[in-house]
């Protein structure tokens, strides 16, 4: 285990200097002159002086990663142009909303996702697995910024239930934190609902063409014991790993619900920054981003390990 | 025997017979929904080659006379916030959407095939280095890479392609070069190496046509994924700009009028819907029939 786990972090570091030497790169991608651009609306040639100076633009490519790179390991991932502050305390201030909206999602997706697969595996081939099958397809096919749009219009305009935007710290008042977060955790949560429930149902359907669930059943188990203790067990091991995986659909799907229902998270930060041509800040959440997906999968890697017995060695 | 009564061995001895192809499109004819996915498909095609014909007004004249008319004859999907109608923006806009798909998955084949054919084909150090490189622009979730380009590139309608396209290019890399690490030990390519085939035609002729059918799955799947992306950045105002007609853009300003005309917002998302829904089956089917360890 514990070679496995060395080995796998040495893995990643490789990657994380490549994602970050990709994400610097994209600031060479900006059409003219950087510092113009990150200057906005000031056209003042000593501010811009200022700015060269500030991000190295004066020298070569390579020295301005190295310089770039060695602020962003003692946790200076740059200043944003506009906000004044910088890009880490950004960060640090937007996260916990979208680690909250994303805990929820997978509350959904897990709710919906994981009964949906089990159902329509044990009754293949019925009603019921054509609805689940046609439930997982409409989630995987349908735009969640107009799902978002749609629950917006009946919950809120129409039956005037939820608000249509705006968001509550759990902290100030839970309650309102609830209503301000539940649609968009559905919207997040629905097309991730739909992949798990593809997972389940095909790691379900192999479990149960198991020899040991043929044992179960000859041992004269009900049926519920035999689907929910013996087959449901073995099969949420490769559910466990290709669900993390979604994390990645996860935080893509928080940039476009939050726009759409106005919560100051991490992806509306990402848009804003955009819009605000604030590059530094684009970079720094992006690099914050990548570098939690590949961690994620690297736990999700060492859970794996740790529910089967077998790989463990 | 006659021809009416094919007994179940002849049936299998012509199939034995039969083209490759030719058995995958029998295959796909049998899938209700891959069928239904590749008409809808080609539905939204022609709506978007014939868009100039059958468009019943100009997508981009507005009209202060008839600002956000809910459906009526004159006007079968209403009109916007500007008094354009929205059939005629969403016939426009297939063209975006569709282009979108289509050219921004080319782009990713274009580049990700040839690569991966040389990091499966090389091996070595090009393939230590291509993967890296494939592994790192994996660990950017899609559509924030997608975002991240765009917003460098500056918005516009080719930049959206061309970051979706770069962005769907690492899964096509890996795809080619599992496909040809798997071909490489086969006999075929055995056989075409002691004849002395030169690399390069070995990997063209030889490889290269054997892996086509999960590289046109996963193309199918691509697409559906790209004109769900190029919506995403046109609704975020990086893709196609105004007053250009894009279904993404569309919902963007029907999201402020969502109390006072709904169906600003219906129509839009129903395309993108079925759009992307149609490429999906059409890719589920073709997995289906073009895999030979499938029934």
């Amino acid at each position: 285990m514990l070679t496995f786990l060395s080995q796998r972090l040495l893995q990643i570091i490789p990657t994380l200097i490549l994602v970050s030497m990709l994400i610097f790169g994209l600031q060479q991608l900006l059409p003219g002159d950087p510092a113009l651009i990150m200057a906005g609306e000031e056209r003042d040639p000593k501010v811009l002086e200022e700015i060269r100076e500030q991000y190295r633009l004066n020298e070569p490519i390579p020295v301005q990663y190295f310089y770039w790179m060695k602020g962003v390991l003692s946790g200076n991932l740059g200043e944003s142009m506009r906000l004044k502050s910088s890009v880490s305390s950004l960060v640090a201030e937007k996260l916990p909303v979208t680690l909250q909206l994303a805990a929820m999602a997978l509350i959904v997706a897990l709710g919906i996702g994981i009964p949906a697969g089990i159902i329509s595996a044990v009754k293949k081939d019925t009603a019921w697995d054509y609805g689940a099958n046609i439930f997982a397809l409409w989630g995987l096919s349908t735009p969640n910024f107009w799902l978002g749009i749609l629950m917006i219009f009946l919950f809120s305009v129409t039956l005037g239930w939820l608000p249509a935007s705006g968001y509550v710290r759990p902290g100030e008042d839970w309650r309102a934190s609830l209503a301000t977060t539940v649609m968009p955790a559905f919207v997040l949560g629905n097309a991730i609902a739909a992949v798990l429930m593809r997972h389940t149902r095909s790691a379900m359907l192999q479990a149960m063409g198991a020899d040991y669930v043929r044992t179960a059943r000859a041992k004269g188990l009900y049926e519920r014991r035999v689907v929910l203790k013996h087959a449901l067990r073995n099969a949420m091991t490769p559910v466990i790993t290709l669900g993390a995986l979604e994390f990645g659909t996860l935080l893509s799907g928080a940039v476009l619900t939050e726009q759409i229902f106005t919560i100051p998270g991490f992806g509306k930060l990402i848009v804003d920054s955009v819009f605000n041509r604030d590059y530094a800040v684009v970079q720094g959440v992006v690099l914050v981003t990548a570098t939690t997906y590949i961690v994620l999968n690297l736990l999700a890697d060492v859970a794996y390990v740790l529910v089967n017995p077998r790989l463990r060695g | 025997m006659t021809a009416a009564a094919v007994s179940p061995s002849v049936a299998a001895s012509e199939a034995r017979e039969e083209n490759p192809w030719a058995r995958a499109w029998r295959r796909l004819k049998r899938r209700k929904g891959a069928m239904f996915g590749l008409v809808v498909v080609v539905l939204f095609i022609l709506v978007a080659v014939l868009a100039p014909l059958i468009s019943p007004y100009d997508p981009i004249a507005t009209s202060f006379t008839q600002v956000r008319k809910p459906p009526s004859w004159a006007h079968w999907l209403g009109t916007d916030e500007v008094g354009r109608d929205v059939l005629a923006r969403i016939i426009w806009g297939a063209r975006a959407s569709l282009s979108a798909g289509l050219v921004s998955v080319g782009i990713a084949l274009g580049i990700g095939v040839p690569l991966g054919l040389l990091a499966g084909y090389a091996g070595g150090w090009i393939d230590a280095v291509l993967s890296r490189i494939v592994d790192a622009m994996l660990a950017i979730p899609f559509l924030i890479l997608a975002i991240a380009l765009a917003a460098f590139l500056g918005p516009s309608l080719t930049n959206a392609m061309i970051a979706i396209g770069v962005t769907a290019t690492p899964v096509f890399i890996r795809l080619t070069r599992g496909q040809t690490i798997a071909a490489k030990v086969e006999d075929y390519v055995e056989a075409a190496r002691a004849v002395g085939n030169p690399h390069w035609r070995i990997a063209l002729r030889h490889v290269l046509p054997n892996i086509v059918p999960p590289l046109l799955v996963q193309a199918s799947l691509a697409i559906a994924g790209a004109i769900i992306a190029e919506a995403a950045l046109s609704f975020l105002g990086l893709g196609q700009q105004p007053p250009a007609p894009s279904w993404g853009s569309m919902l963007n300003s029907a999201q402020r009028f969502i109390a006072q005309a709904p169906w600003m917002a219906f129509w839009p998302g129903f395309a993108i819907f079925f759009a992307v829904l149609s490429f999906n089956l059409l890719g589920d089917g073709l997995r289906d029939a073009l895999d030979p360890r499938h029934k």
